[in-house]
């Protein structure tokens, strides 16, 4: 009945309807979040940390990519993860195994972090001794990509196996990525209708002008990309800041 | 799903808006949102009752307003309609395009009941924080 809920008045004459008041908000659903987020980005300036944000599907190798960017990288980039992806530890171990310090967010049943979760796990790290600092967010391709964390870049994983359409499918997430992966490109012999240029037309359909990297985390190719993006972000951010840290970059 | 999550922040800043005027009941809520939110407008229907059970919305009627996807082309400077997962010029193609609508996930207005002051209807920019 529209005379109860009031859909058939307009905004304009709703104040006037019999014993209601409507009030105009304009407030951002995600206002508590964002202002954290804020909060967040401050904390990541305040050490001139470059804050990445991983995305992907689960399975997509966000935690093997971390091992091997900690591999590569180990002398040159000082790294720290928060691992938010799974319930078990497991993750965090593989990282911890590779000298990196991590702190693990039990997200129990949540399908994605908030900047909440991100800062309490941000007092239990030394963002002093850093240069980047990843957060693994839940592997889940709708969720994570509604939730600022004051990261200062998105980076989105799509891996071979799971086929080139995904940036069609998950237009959200991959429209907010600034840099886009492709990862497990060591199986692109047995996986040929995998069409690394459908999948790069289909994130530029999104208005998306991202990088897009081909890369293995398991034969190591197309490291070497990834690993100056993070360098030029580092070096950028600090120069933005201008913040006289920088010993490790 | 982070539904429930959004529709309790929902609640919360309903709250606010009823105690700052000083109402007893809620009886509908406005949203506007766009299919690039990231949120499914069915399953914020469904998570709604849930959330605002208990509180001054409890049974109150949730509206959502589709917002519509628009994009700006810069090289031929126009405004056209696109689809979430086609966002190019309608007009000359072009990708390098500027969302100018169909992100928004916005709470539009509260209908407060009992109000004991007159609440601040005509003041469209007035922003809600908690
Ligand atoms: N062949 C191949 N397998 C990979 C690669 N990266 C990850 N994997 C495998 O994919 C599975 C999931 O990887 P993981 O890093 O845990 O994914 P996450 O859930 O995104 O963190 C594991 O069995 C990895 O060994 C890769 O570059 N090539
Ligand atoms: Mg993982
Ligand atoms: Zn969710
Ligand atoms: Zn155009």
């Amino acid at each position: 009945m529209c005379d109860t809920c009031g859909c058939n008045v307009t905004l304009a004459n709703r104040e006037l309807a019999e014993g209601k008041q409507a009030t105009q908000v304009l407030g951002n659903l995600l206002q508590v979040n964002d202002d954290q987020a804020l909060h967040n980005r401050v904390h990541f300036n305040g050490h001139g940390v470059l804050s990445v944000n991983l995305m992907s599907s689960p399975g997509a190798g966000k935690t093997a990519l971390l091992e091997a960017t900690a591999e590569l990288l180990g002398n040159e980039l000082r790294i720290g993860v928060i691992e938010g992806d799974l319930e078990t530890e497991n993750d965090a171990e593989r990282i911890r195994a590779c000298g990196v310090p991590v702190v693990q967010i039990c997200t129990g049943t949540a399908c994605h972090l908030d900047a909440h979760m991100v800062h309490d796990a941000l007092h239990q790290i030394d963002l002093d001794g850093l240069d980047v600092l990843f957060v693994e967010n839940v592997g889940n391709l709708v969720c994570p990509a509604s939730f600022d964390l004051g990261q200062h870049r998105n980076v989105a994983l799509l891996s071979t196996p799971e086929g080139d359409d995904k940036p069609a499918k998950y237009p959200v997430m991959f429209r907010s990525a600034d840099l886009v992966l492709l990862t497990k490109r060591d199986l692109a012999p047995y996986m040929p209708e995998f069409d690394a240029a459908k999948a790069v037309s289909y994130v530029r359909q999104l208005g998306n002008v991202a990088p897009i990297l081909e890369l293995s985390a398991k034969s190591g190719e197309g490291l070497e990309g990834w690993a100056s993006w993070l360098k030029r972000g580092v070096a950028d951010l600090r120069e933005n800041l201008a913040v006289p840290t920088a010993e490790g970059a | 799903m982070h539904e429930l999550a959004i529709c309790q922040a929902l609640i919360d800043q309903v709250e606010t808006v009823a105690s700052n005027n000083r109402a007893t009941r809620v009886s509908g809520v406005t949203l506007d949102v766009g299919p690039l939110s990231g949120v499914v407008p069915e399953l914020l229907l469904n998570a709604f009752p849930v959330a605002a059970a208990g509180s001054v919305a409890e049974g109150a009627i949730l509206t959502i307003e589709a917002a519509p996807v628009r994009v700006w082309c810069k090289s031929c400077e126009t405004e056209s309609d696109a689809k979430i997962n086609r966002l190019v010029c309608a007009s000359c193609g072009d990708w390098r395009t500027e969302l100018r609508s169909g992100d928004e996930l916005m709470l539009r207005s509260v209908v407060l009941e009992d109000a004991t002051s007159t609440p601040h209807a005509g003041q469209p920019e007035e922003k809600q924080r908690v």
